[in-house]
């Protein structure tokens, strides 16, 4: 899909450090395939005891729909486990918005087409702000021009992404597709390197 | 040598491994060895089949099957279906992608940073990848060791290489030396505690000084495992005669003429006095006392005798007031003499043979509190049998504490060994995240020697006071 001028509602999620362990729990990691993992995403935040919904948590407040999840900092720490970007793609978000990522999960999310937008501490407190006044508040993204936009305050900000990420994104390919045409290299580099494990 | 050419150990090593850099483009970087696991390959093999591709290096991969495993009876088939799938299906994919395989069963099988120095296959100078964010474990060897994700697994099988953006490089030196009762582990805990659980996201992370050299290369394991805890992509400890010691006539360590060859390569890594670093921390070994974390961040750690704070380093009142509602605990409040229902020892932060040894040695002749389960789950089976020759077995069944067999167990509680909902378990383990243990357990992460304590006691304890 392309992100350009991509506009939606948000879900608000007003908590620091939510680690990958949160967003898909490791016993549902079982599972051989990508799919299906956003049945489970936040479950233990989702569902009280069994099946019963814990309606104090925002994927349940029907009042907050959309495919861009906003937030608190430093969101995707600890566990390096990718099924947390497909977990949030799966149930359907496109762009998570926060004021600071962790690495890896940056990484797993952009090699999913899921886009991990960085903006600063007090751009994504106006987020937060504005959905709070306006469930309904809608973002703006275009990712050609690198911005983000609040689109009833008219409020904009650059956001950062690598060159080579943002045309894969675009253009809808992946790493593997570029290491590959460089076998040549790859080899090269091995008979020449200065010491060799291999 | 001006300044500009003095290197540190981390640019020397990645230096070495970029096979091409363009601008505004990331390295591509060359990856020596991989490990895989059950949990996070078999994506990525079913990525190859889709684009018919062989493992390119078949010799530099290896697997091992932890995360999912069962503790208790491994030589019964796994009860458990999926997880009895997953094990399956990654000796179904290495078998048909001919990948070397340490799987349930295998005399050599356990936690894959644990097996990977132990089989020698972690060496200093190289660039080593998992499915799995503790991977930083191995930087104790001065190796360049990262945590990936599945998709990039499946970039380096096909490729041997990653795109990679060069981070940044920070020094922690921990000089001085350490107090009574204070181990590696409670370093890297205070270490988090000072700079906050994202105070080293975009850096590399090399560990200097004094009390840090003076560590066995156990111990090192124990600080780099932990670095991906405050952020950062991986830690580095550089190589010296304590690594080449625990290397030499490891399985697969160069042997003879290749072994001396190595060595003087190893030996020209170490940073170049002057290099400079993106930031730098200094520490004193001297403040550091026994640690343990009381909410549901690695950086949430106090010293055993502080009071539980207002807030964390780098976090937010919220946040606490969140944290410390699901622990059952308040601010300002101390841990000491807390009743405790669980200990779990291991993980593939403190579950090699030291670690159990100095258990051993703490709890002989003594016995644990009545009301407490007691877990020891080696690391690998090289360490289990290690333990049982050392007679180790029978001080912890002595002191009633259960002995099982090597896996990741409680430290994720992906397999049957969780702890229950509400339930304090005193870990060495190296996450305290809400549901790590199992959902709604409550963990205290801590060293080896204080989880002892806590055995004997019943209650979070002082462990500076039994010695
Ligand atoms: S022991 Fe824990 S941290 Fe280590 S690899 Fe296993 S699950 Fe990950």
């Amino acid at each position: 899909m392309s992100f350009n001028n991509y506009t939606s509602t948000c879900v608000p999620l007003p908590m620091e450090n939510v680690d990958t362990d949160q967003i898909i729990p490791a016993r549902f990691l079982k599972a051989t395939s990508r799919e299906g993992f956003g049945d489970n995403l936040f479950r233990d935040w989702r569902y009280l005891k069994g099946e019963t919904k814990n309606e104090d948590f925002v994927l349940n407040n029907p009042i907050y729909q959309g495919e861009i999840l906003v937030a608190g900092k430093n969101f995707g720490c600890g566990s390096s486990r990718e099924h947390a970007a497909w977990a949030l793609d799966d149930y359907g978000f496109k762009v998570v918005i926060s004021s600071f990522f962790a690495d890896i999960f940056k990484g797993n999310a952009l090699n999913n087409g899921l886009l991990p937008i960085q903006v600063s501490d007090e751009f994504l407190a106006e987020i937060f702000e504005q959905i709070e006044a306006n469930p309904k508040t809608e973002i703006k993204i275009d990712l050609e021009s690198q911005i983000v936009k609040i689109v009833e305050k008219q409020k904009v900000m650059n956001f950062e992404i690598n060159t080579f990420k943002k045309t894969c994104l675009l253009n809808g390919y992946d790493d593997i597709d570029y290491i590959i045409s460089q076998k040549e290299a790859i080899e090269a580099f091995e008979k020449n390197r200065a010491f060799s494990y291999a | 040598m001006n300044s500009n050419q003095l290197k540190t150990l981390f640019d020397k090593i990645w230096e070495a491994h970029v096979v091409q850099r363009k601008e505004d483009f990331p390295d591509l970087l060359y990856i020596d060895k991989q490990f895989i696991h059950e949990v996070t390959s078999p994506q990525a093999f079913d990525g190859l089949r889709k684009r018919d591709l062989p493992v390119f290096r078949t010799s530099q991969t290896i697997g091992t099957a932890d995360h999912n495993v069962p503790t208790l009876n491994q030589h019964l088939p796994i009860k458990d279906m999926l997880s009895r799938f997953q094990v399956e299906t990654l000796e179904k994919n290495c078998n048909e992608f001919g990948v070397e395989l340490y799987s349930l069963g295998h005399q050599k099988q356990g936690i894959v940073h644990v097996i990977g120095p132990e089989l020698g296959f972690t060496q200093p100078g190289m660039t080593i990848v998992c499915g799995d964010s503790h991977t930083s474990t191995h930087g104790a060897f001065g190796a360049i060791a990262f945590g990936i994700g599945t998709s990039q697994v499946e970039q380096a099988m096909a490729t041997q290489c990653l795109l990679q953006n060069k981070p940044k490089t920070m020094r922690i030196e921990v000089n001085g030396e350490l107090g009574k009762g204070v181990l590696s582990k409670d370093i890297i805990l205070y270490i988090i505690s000072q700079i906050s659980t994202s105070g080293g996201t975009g850096y590399f992370v090399e560990y200097a000084g004094s009390a840090i050299r003076s560590l066995s290369m156990e111990a090192r394991m124990t600080i780099c495992n932990m670095s991906i805890e405050m952020g950062a992509r991986g830690g580095m400890i550089a190589p010296d005669e304590t690594t080449f010691e625990y290397m030499k006539g490891r399985l697969h360590v160069p042997k003879g003429e290749k072994w001396k060859e190595a060595v003087d390569y190893w030996k020209s890594l170490p940073t170049d006095e002057g290099a400079k670093y993106d930031k730098e921390y200094v520490f004193d070994a001297a403040d550091i006392e026994p640690m343990i974390t009381y909410g549901t961040n690695p950086g949430m750690g106090i010293g055993i005798s502080e009071n539980i704070p207002e807030k964390a380093v780098g976090g937010s009142v919220n946040e606490m007031s969140k944290a410390l509602n699901y622990m059952g605990l308040q601010q300002r409040q101390a841990l000491k003499g807390k009743k405790i229902d669980y200990v779990f020892i291991g993980s593939c932060t403190n579950s090699r043979i030291e670690d159990l040894r100095l258990v051993a040695e703490f709890v002989k002749g003594k016995r644990k509190a009545n009301d407490v389960n007691v877990w020891i789950v080696p690391g690998s089976k090289q360490v289990e049998t290690q333990a049982k020759k050392e007679g180790l077995d029978e001080v912890f069944q002595a002191a009633g504490f259960e002995l099982r067999q090597p896996g990741c167990s409680a430290c994720l509680g992906m397999n049957e060994d969780k702890i229950p909902t509400g339930k304090y378990c005193v870990s060495t383990s190296n996450r305290n995240f809400e549901g790590r243990q199992g959902p709604g357990s409550r963990t205290f992460l801590v060293s080896p020697l204080m989880a002892a304590a806590a055995a004997v006691t019943g209650e979070i304890t002082d462990v500076r006071e039994m010695l």
